[in-house]
């Protein structure tokens, strides 16, 4: 973490950069927030660590309102959805000096406290410098031990891997977290009865309490006003008075983002309530692949998306699987 | 097709586009094809100009099916429309599968201006479809249930 | 004071459930929630703090105010009935208690809200102390004793057993009710447990968070404080602290065109979203860094200043376990301490 801290003071130094937008600590050993260091010296509150797994690249919408230039660090999953960003013209690249950092995994402490472990004083290991293989999580209830890799968003466990798609320059080592199936999610599900399925996903679907923050965290979800918020028609945005309306919400939350969502993972790593929200967006990209040939969205900032394209010879909607 | 009260009458809602299946329908009137009163049409610009909300509002406000016409591919008034409408509404047809939503109560069909006669089978075929499946009890508000 | 031991708690629920609506901790697709107990619930009293707090009991987050139906081209108005059955909210801690207390302050207060005071009035609290505090929790702060939860009963978890204290008449009737099932038992028996919890409770990360500075007359100060500018940039305007908060309590109201006429609800809102109290002109807060500030100085500036000194804080943690930009109200209060002012 060092190297970061000192390269950014010399790029202030140079007056290459005006300001970072980077990872400030928190008060408790897991809660690491998005944050802009506007000097040198704030960046004695500067981290990246196992807990940094917020994208930073949503707030670069705002950044780029700023003046002059912002270094951006990255991990690299999020510069996906930079490129994404840059694509659809809602970050200037040009005020952007993208730090690619490595990334060991990024971790979940849902998952910690839902091994039953409460009242976390400390936690030992999640350091970028470190081999990132085994935690040690102090409590007031006595010390645990937990496997990195347990501890670990989903998202990690499917990675996408460890190359930035753009960036600047490169700092930091990164160590390979893949070990799960992307998709065997949403082909288990794929695989139920019409009636599993509905029962799967009302129970998931009946936690939401449509706090939106799927949406706001979302790096795709870029509108300067959400169909959501509309007063135009009265399909609620904020209260689960039907169950129609989570599914609504879900299903066009998820279209809308079909053919740019990266699989960033940040919808399913912010709900309150643990709804494995990527499935919907998985079954996107599944589909996508499936029907129209391979795509991943951000890999690139200029090709054209799965639903701003066609071919003459598509696929018609009956012949779906 | 008996009119008996306790039969059960699904509520369709067909999106027609302007140039070619509104014609359709048009034609399959004035040539006196029957297909049942329980489709509703609503005249579109193009196919492509459903967005997916509409089809979620319609299940919403109480349709059992809904079905979306437009002009063959290659026929598209607009030239390309109707094929950014086919890549939508198969990913969002294969997302309502998805969340177990019946699969035979989504469709799309190509019907022109000259075809009267696919218009009126289509619409009486997918009525058919609905009425077997039954009413809509997952995909819809409670309270716009009477 | 009487005893039920552990294993006997579902035969507890079961006689309560018989007689009228109880709701409990229950777990559902991983998350716990407050939830009507009925044979396939999994109730969940571990977990020390539900997702949404007890709250939604007392103030759901949406329900129907009155019903407008057209008939025979006449229009008919129905209100909806205001809740007249006994429920018991079991489980309940310390904090969304001091919660409710708040609520009381808002909804009880003239102009009455009938549908509160009737939840309100026909609820039992059944408080439970929380014997394994987390490192979110910062309730003593607000003067909550987590041990000694005030509900119509309190329960407290020690060894094999449940004590439960009746503290109103509603209590001691639910717990008459319950006789069968229960043994009598000595406050002295839970003395251990609760020294146990004040010393966890003093080793706390957040125990001494001092609220200097922060009272009803503060507004000029603290509104026009620079750090809000800088505070309320991680904050993506989602609604996840208000919503899981127990005291927030804003809500919007709204009509629905129903199959033969308008339902006119309410639901819960919040001051993060940008159409919050929209009007005609517009909205009077148009900046995300307003409506920011707005949350935290209501809860800390101007409720105690309408509620002789009360915040609208409980310290439950829930927004410092919830936020996905790991920004909250500790965050902010430790923020102005530093700075001095």
């Amino acid at each position: 973490m060092q190297e970061i801290i000192s390269r950014l003071e010399e790029l202030f130094a140079e007056g290459k950069i005006n300001r970072v937008l980077g990872w400030k600590k928190g008060d408790l050993p897991y809660n690491p927030e998005p944050a802009y260091f506007e000097s040198a010296e704030a960046l004695k509150d500067f981290v990246y660590d196992g807990f940094c797994g917020a994208n930073l690249s949503k707030y670069f919408i705002q950044g780029s309102a700023f003046e002059g230039v912002t270094a951006i660090l990255l991990k690299p999953c999020d510069t996906y959805s930079f490129n994404q960003l840059i694509k659809e013209h809602r970050v200037d690249r040009e005020k952007a000096y993208i730090i690619g950092v490595g990334c060991k995994g990024k971790l979940n402490v849902e998952a910690i406290k839902a091994m039953g472990i409460k009242g976390i004083t400390d936690i030992k290991g999640a350091e970028i410098d470190g081999d990132c293989k085994e935690l040690t999580v102090e409590t007031l209830y006595g010390d645990k031990i937990v496997a990195y890799k347990d501890a670990m968003l989903e998202r990690c466990h499917v990675c996408k891997g460890k190359e930035h798609m753009v960036y600047d320059e490169l700092l930091l080592e990164s160590a390979d977290t893949l070990d799960g199936d992307r998709f065997a999610g949403v082909e288990a599900i794929e695989a139920m009865s019409p009636e599993e399925k509905f029962e799967f996903f009302r129970k998931e679907l009946s936690k939401c309490i449509r706090c939106n923050a799927c949406r706001n965290v979302c790096p795709a979800c870029s509108c300067r006003k959400c169909v959501f918020d509309s007063n135009k028609f009265d399909s609620e945005q904020k209260a689960n008075v039907d169950p129609f309306n989570e599914s609504m919400f879900h299903i066009i939350r998820a279209f809308h983002v079909a053919g740019r969502c990266t699989d960033c993972g940040e919808c399913s790593r912010v709900c309150p309530q643990g709804i494995p929200l990527h499935l919907f967006n998985r079954k996107f990209i599944k589909d996508i692949n499936e029907y129209y040939g391979d795509f991943i969205a951000g890999e690139n900032a200029e090709e054209k998306g799965p639903l701003t394209n066609f071919t003459l010879d598509d696929m018609e909607a009956s012949e779906r699987r | 097709m008996s009119i008996k009260g306790e039969e059960f009458r699904p509520q369709i809602v067909a999106f027609c586009c302007n140039w070619c299946s509104y014609a359709g329908a048009d034609l399959a009137g004035s040539s006196r094809l029957a297909y049942p009163a329980d489709v509703k049409i609503i005249r579109v610009p193009c196919s492509c100009r459903v967005n997916p909300m509409f089809i979620l509002r319609a299940f919403e406000k109480g349709a059992d099916g809904v079905i979306i016409c437009g002009c063959h591919p290659g026929d598209c008034h607009y030239s390309t429309g109707n094929y950014y409408a086919r890549r939508r509404m198969t990913l969002l047809f294969s997302m309502l599968d998805y969340v177990g939503i019946e699969r035979g109560r989504t469709r799309v069909e190509w019907v022109s201006a000259a075809e009267g006669v696919k218009f009126s089978q289509t619409m009486n075929e997918f009525v058919e479809t609905i009425r077997g499946l039954g009413k809509n009890v997952r995909l819809g508000d409670l309270r716009c249930k009477k | 004071m009487v005893k039920i031991k552990k294993e006997n708690l579902n035969e507890l629920y079961k006689l309560i459930s018989a007689e009228k609506s109880l709701f409990v901790p229950a777990k559902k697709a991983g998350q716990t929630n407050y939830a009507l107990y009925g044979a396939e619930t999994e109730v969940d009293l571990d977990t020390l703090k539900t997702v949404k707090s007890a709250k939604e009991l007392f103030f759901p987050q949406s329900e129907t105010l009155y019903n407008v139906k057209t008939v025979d081209n006449k229009y008919s108005v129905t209100q909806a009935e205001l809740q007249n059955e006994e429920f018991v909210a079991f489980g309940v801690r310390g904090c969304d208690i001091k919660g409710i207390e708040v609520l009381d302050k808002v909804f009880l207060s003239e102009p009455v809200d009938t549908f509160y005071k009737a939840r309100r009035e026909h609820g039992v609290i059944v408080a439970l102390s929380c014997n394994e505090p987390e490192e979110s929790c910062f309730c003593t702060v607000f003067g909550v004793d987590p041990a000694d939860a005030k509900g119509d009963v309190t329960a407290t978890f020690s060894g094999d057993y449940l004590y439960m204290k009746a503290n109103t008449e509603k209590g001691e009737k639910l717990l008459a009710d319950c006789a069968s099932l229960l043994e009598a038992a000595d406050e002295s028996e839970i003395a251990d447990e609760k020294a146990k919890i004040a010393e966890i409770l003093g080793k706390l990360p957040y125990a001494n968070l001092s609220l200097e500075g922060w009272h009803g007359g503060a507004t000029e100060e603290k509104f026009n404080s620079a750090l809000w500018e800088e505070l309320y940039k991680p904050c993506l305007a989602c609604g996840t602290c208000t919503f899981v908060c127990p005291t927030c309590q804003c809500y919007d109201i709204k009509d629905y065109k129903t199959a033969d006429g308008i339902q006119k609800y309410r639901c819960w809102d919040s001051c993060m979203y940008s159409d919050f109290t929209m009007m005609a002109h517009g909205n009077n807060r148009t900046s995300q860094m307003q409506r920011f500030r707005q949350r935290f100085m209501h809860k800390l500036v101007y409720f105690p200043a309408n509620n002789n000194g009360m915040y609208s804080c409980v310290g439950c943690g829930r927004c410092v376990d919830k936020c996905p930009a790991s920004t909250n109200i500790i965050k902010v209060i430790k923020a102005f301490s530093k700075e001095g002012k």
